[in-house]
């Protein structure tokens, strides 16, 4: 238990680490398999392994870390079509760092700019509009990344634009939903799961009730979680409470942060900007249905998809990268052929190496101290 | 980039476009305030309170304690030096 007098509350720490175990050993009677619990958001993984929470779990709990980075499960395909854009001599092409180095079938945007083309590193959609201003006879174009916690922001960055009537500023839209995809998870035959941690920040966007189905359809608990380790412990406990009282709730552990009903300054502006598209590529995951969003015809004028005449194809990850394997849980990162060897975060091969909520990246910054117990409790989950 | 990062609002920029100044760990940048804003309050109510920022948008109103908090945490999980410095880049 070494990093638990690091907690913000090391004796709550204690007592919850105490329950969880009591609690899992009742559970454990009679099962022939963990109790998979998936922590569905990249920045909980991020803590799960700073904190080294697996290491003081029981063994009879794994977690599984969920697809909730949105530059890991960016497909190779998206990654080429912001090469072709960012290579067109009129366009200035803003993206955050996080997706800087994700690699597409040729290059990433950082070898795209050594080679020349004008991609800049910004830290707000605001920042982009804000070049657009300053550069009226070039073309900025702004990734859009990620779930609903910075979909407010591309949306409210695009209602600007519209009421200034800026023209040369537009969106290469990658932002994905994330109740179908929680749903796509539930409905893969590859994932047990019992339960779920829930992503705080995306809910303090859209609150609790999207996730009734959840509770109500597949009967599995679901806690929104904070990010501190405590956090995370005490929202575990919270999901192991109803697994063992038979019940299937949405609870909200976050609730300091998370709203019940969401933010509806947020909310109204995405449902202005954005709609469903009918499909979106995942990386390693395939296609999901419903789970990517693009401009509504009143924004059209904004995509960069549109302006550009970009065709999305898809293009299959190598041969050697498992990252799909890795997404679903099928298999630990440290498992995949080419993790730490062809794959490291200097030089990923795949996108779960790239951002330090991918799976792959955490357990190569924090895990390899304790990969052999780890191993341990793969092969007790297997047998 | 999903982690927030907590600020203190020190100034109002603009009334109309909803800005704000916001110190992140030193650092001061333009951030929209259009998710934390009341409708019929004045801006002004908002300042020396502490924001939750996305990508420069604040999204939720916290307490100091929770900001002290999270403020370790990102420190630790090393996100902190990444924030600051993407928020620089952007300000320049
Ligand atoms: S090690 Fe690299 S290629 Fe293998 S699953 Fe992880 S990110 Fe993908």
């Amino acid at each position: 238990m070494k990093y638990v007098d690091e907690f913000r509350d090391p004796e709550k720490a204690k007592v919850l680490i105490n329950e969880i175990n009591e609690i899992a050993e009742r559970l454990s009677v009679g099962r022939t398999r963990p109790i998979r619990i998936m922590e569905v958001c990249g920045g909980h993984t991020h803590s799960i392994f700073r904190y080294g929470i697996e290491n003081i779990l029981p063994k009879s709990i794994e977690l599984i870390h969920g697809p909730g980075c949105p530059v890991c499960v960016l497909p190779m395909g998206r990654v080429d079509d912001c090469v072709k854009i960012a290579e067109r001599p009129e366009v200035i092409f803003t993206t955050f760092g996080d997706a800087m180095r994700v690699p597409g079938s040729k290059k990433s945007l950082l070898v795209a700019k050594a080679e020349g083309a004008d991609v800049r590193m910004v830290y707000s959609p605001m920042d982009a509009l804000s070049l657009a201003r300053k550069n009226p006879d070039r073309e900025v174009v702004f990734f859009g990344l990620g779930f609903e916690t910075t979909m407010p922001s591309t949306a409210l960055t695009v209602l600007q634009a519209k009421k200034e009537g800026i023209t040369n500023f537009s969106l290469f839209c990658n932002h994905i939903t994330i109740i179908p995809t929680v749903k796509a998870v539930l409905d893969s035959p590859d994932m047990q799961l019992e339960g779920f941690l829930g992503p705080g920040h995306v809910s303090m966007v859209i609150g609790n009730a999207p996730y009734a189905f959840i509770a109500e359809h597949y009967k599995k608990p679901l806690v929104v979680a904070g990010f501190e380790p405590l956090d995370i412990l005490q929202s575990l406990w919270m999901v192991l409470k109803q697994l063992e009282a038979g019940e299937a709730k949405v609870e909200n552990q976050y609730n300091r942060i998370v709203p019940e009903g969401g933010n509806d300054v947020a909310l109204e502006a995405i449902s202005k900007v954005f709609r469903l598209r009918e499909f979106f590529e995942w990386r390693g995951l395939g296609s999901i249905d419903h789970s990517g969003v693009q401009l509504t015809d009143e924004y059209l004028d904004y995509d960069a998809e549109t302006k550009f005449s970009i065709k999305s194809i898809s293009v299959a990850d190598p041969m050697s990268c498992q990252c799909g394997e890795v997404l679903k849980g099928v298999i630990k990162p440290w498992e995949c052929k080419v993790f730490g060897k062809a794959c490291t975060p200097e030089v990923p091969l795949g996108a779960l190496m790239v951002s330090s909520e991918g799976a792959c990246a955490a357990y190569y910054q924090y895990g390899g101290i304790e990969i052999d117990n780890e191993e341990e409790i793969v092969e007790e989950a297997v047998s | 980039m999903c982690l927030g990062i907590p600020g203190k609002i020190v100034s109002i920029v603009d009334v109309e476009q909803q800005l704000g100044l916001v110190d992140v760990g030193g650092i001061q940048r333009e951030v929209s305030l259009s998710c934390v804003a009341e409708e019929g309050q004045p801006l002004e109510k908002y300042i020396d309170e502490w924001v939750l920022v996305h990508v420069g948008f604040a999204m939720s109103v916290i307490d100091e304690n929770e900001a002290q908090a999270t403020l370790a945490v990102l420190t630790e999980l090393g996100e902190m030096q990444q924030e600051l410095q993407a928020m620089q880049q952007g300000a320049s």
